[in-house]
């Protein structure tokens, strides 16, 4: 088992090495300020960390992230739940959400600058809008896919369809719930990124922004290392706590 | 007095003006070849599936009542344990759905477990179970509610045949314990014979014959003749 473990972590280990090794040749030939090597980068994201800069930009993205995100999926999974138990409200809901889907998140920002302006507000709605369909969807398939004969076995049991919902549908609708919200929190960190960069002064995007205008490609190249690192994140917090909740019986 | 009466029972695609009286404490098996409608006739009883005519239980009429109020156990062909429950919560189901007492449902399922033998599944999840350890939960889940009838849907025909003795043996101890009214649904002749006090023959939604397992196997009308030795070949 454990040389299974060791051969996996080199196994991965393998290509980012050689990734690093080809960018330190490259970048060292080239030898022009555009493309640093990744000693320069490495040197630039521990002088941002020191003073600062980075962390607060980090947090300022970080918040937004958490804020927008909670109340995406929570408005989501509760329009899901709604949706799959009542076919009045999923039959009312679905050819509005069926339009409003499709719209890159992004396609959302003109039209809300407009509305809100361009404030912290702005980020979080569009995470919100970003979070919301998709879990919207994942939540009423998850429901949908309940087979049948569960609901009536729980009928036959005494369970009044509230207590069936609550205790049967939405806990086995979970794997397909968690399925969407791990999706989604890739995509909300890239959201806020471009939201940042187009309409805020503050964040990882907008950081990555100014040091495009100053030329500082080492910069660049640290943001967009961070942004790789919370998305990774993030994921894995959600594969960790999926695991916790449903992979006992799963 | 019966305790279950169906009166001119008939569904859209299935059923034809079925007729028939259950006795309280009775073994009923429930015969005939895919399709026939049997399934359905568990599920009109238990209030799962639509119908026209009238369904008794005590002498109510019970067409009104939706099946969560009937009291009804009911094992269903694939059993269909929840798979995010542990099998100390899937027997308890029924007791928390009815609001008991923490601690008289405490009892109540460990008494369950002890009556089926089961005490040792108490913490594992459906996923780890036999198809015999399935069955045993799902007959202590549709038991605990203390039901004077027990459906039970073709539960034997997944089963390995030791397994399926077991269960059979296991069934008629409840059936004999609990002084329960139980409708077993088969196509198995041997296992209606052994079974079956009485023996109702379905075929294609029709009811052909009704009686005590004796006059079904000595003195079967013409239809059910060709239909034992079909199924004795």
């Amino acid at each position: 088992m454990k040389i299974k473990i060791k051969k996996n972590s080199f196994n991965s280990i393998v290509p980012i090495a050689v990734f690093i090794f080809i960018w330190q040749i490259l970048a060292y030939t080239a030898n022009t300020p555009l493309f640093p090597t990744p000693g320069k980068v490495g040197i630039e994201f521990i002088s941002l960390l020191k003073n600062g800069i980075l962390l607060e930009n980090l947090l300022s993205s970080l918040w937004r992230v958490i804020i927008g995100f909670l109340l995406g999926s929570m408005v989501g999974i509760i329009t899901g739940i709604l949706m799959g138990s009542n076919k009045i409200i999923e039959k009312s809901l679905q050819p509005l959400i069926s339009i409003l889907y499709p719209i890159p998140t992004l396609g959302w920002l003109p039209l809300l600058i407009i509305w809100i302006g361009i404030n912290n507000r702005l980020p979080i709605t569009l995470i919100f809008i970003c979070a919301f369909f998709p879990v919207t969807y994942n939540t009423l398939t998850g429901i949908k896919e309940v087979k049948e004969e569960y609901i009536k076995s729980a009928k036959v049991l005494g369970a009044s369809p509230k207590y069936t919902l609550r205790k049967v549908v939405i806990p086995m609708a979970l794997p397909n719930i968690f399925s969407g919200l791990r999706q989604e929190s890739g995509m909300v960190w890239r959201t806020v990124i471009a939201a940042e960069m187009f309409a805020v002064p503050n964040g990882i995007g907008s950081l990555l922004i100014n040091a495009e205008s100053l030329i500082r490609v080492d910069i660049i190249m640290v943001c967009l290392g961070v942004l790789s690192l919370m998305c990774f994140i993030f994921d894995r917090s959600f594969i960790w706590i999926e695991n916790k909740i449903i992979g006992e019986w799963r | 007095m019966s305790i279950i009466k169906l009166k001119n029972i008939s569904t859209p695609y299935c059923l034809k003006n079925i007729n028939f009286e259950i006795e309280p404490g009775e073994f009923i098996v429930l015969l005939g070849s895919s399709g026939a409608g049997k399934s359905t006739l568990l599920n009109i009883i238990s209030g799962l599936n639509n119908y026209s005519g009238e369904v008794f239980y005590n002498n109510q009429n019970i067409n009104k009542i939706p099946t969560e109020k009937r009291n009804i156990g009911y094992l269903m062909q694939d059993i269909h344990l929840f798979p995010h429950m542990k099998v100390y919560d899937n027997i308890a189901f029924g007791l928390k759905a009815r609001s008991y007492p923490k601690d008289k449902t405490n009892k109540k399922v460990e008494e369950m477990l002890s009556l089926l033998k089961i005490q040792n599944l108490k913490n594992r999840y459906p996923k780890d179970l036999s198809g015999g350890e399935k069955q045993r939960v799902g007959l202590a889940r549709a038991l605990i509610t203390e039901p004077k009838t027990l459906l039970l849907d073709e539960p034997l025909s997944s089963l390995d045949p030791k397994t399926a003795k077991e269960i059979r043996e296991e069934l008629v101890k409840l059936h004999e314990y609990l002084n329960l009214t139980t409708i077993l649904v088969t196509h198995n002749f041997s296992e209606a014979k052994a079974l079956a006090d009485k023996i109702i023959i379905i075929s294609e939604g029709i009811l052909i014959q009704y009686g005590s397992t004796y006059s079904i196997f000595n003195r079967p009308n013409k239809e059910i003749e060709s239909f034992i030795r079909v199924s004795n070949l």
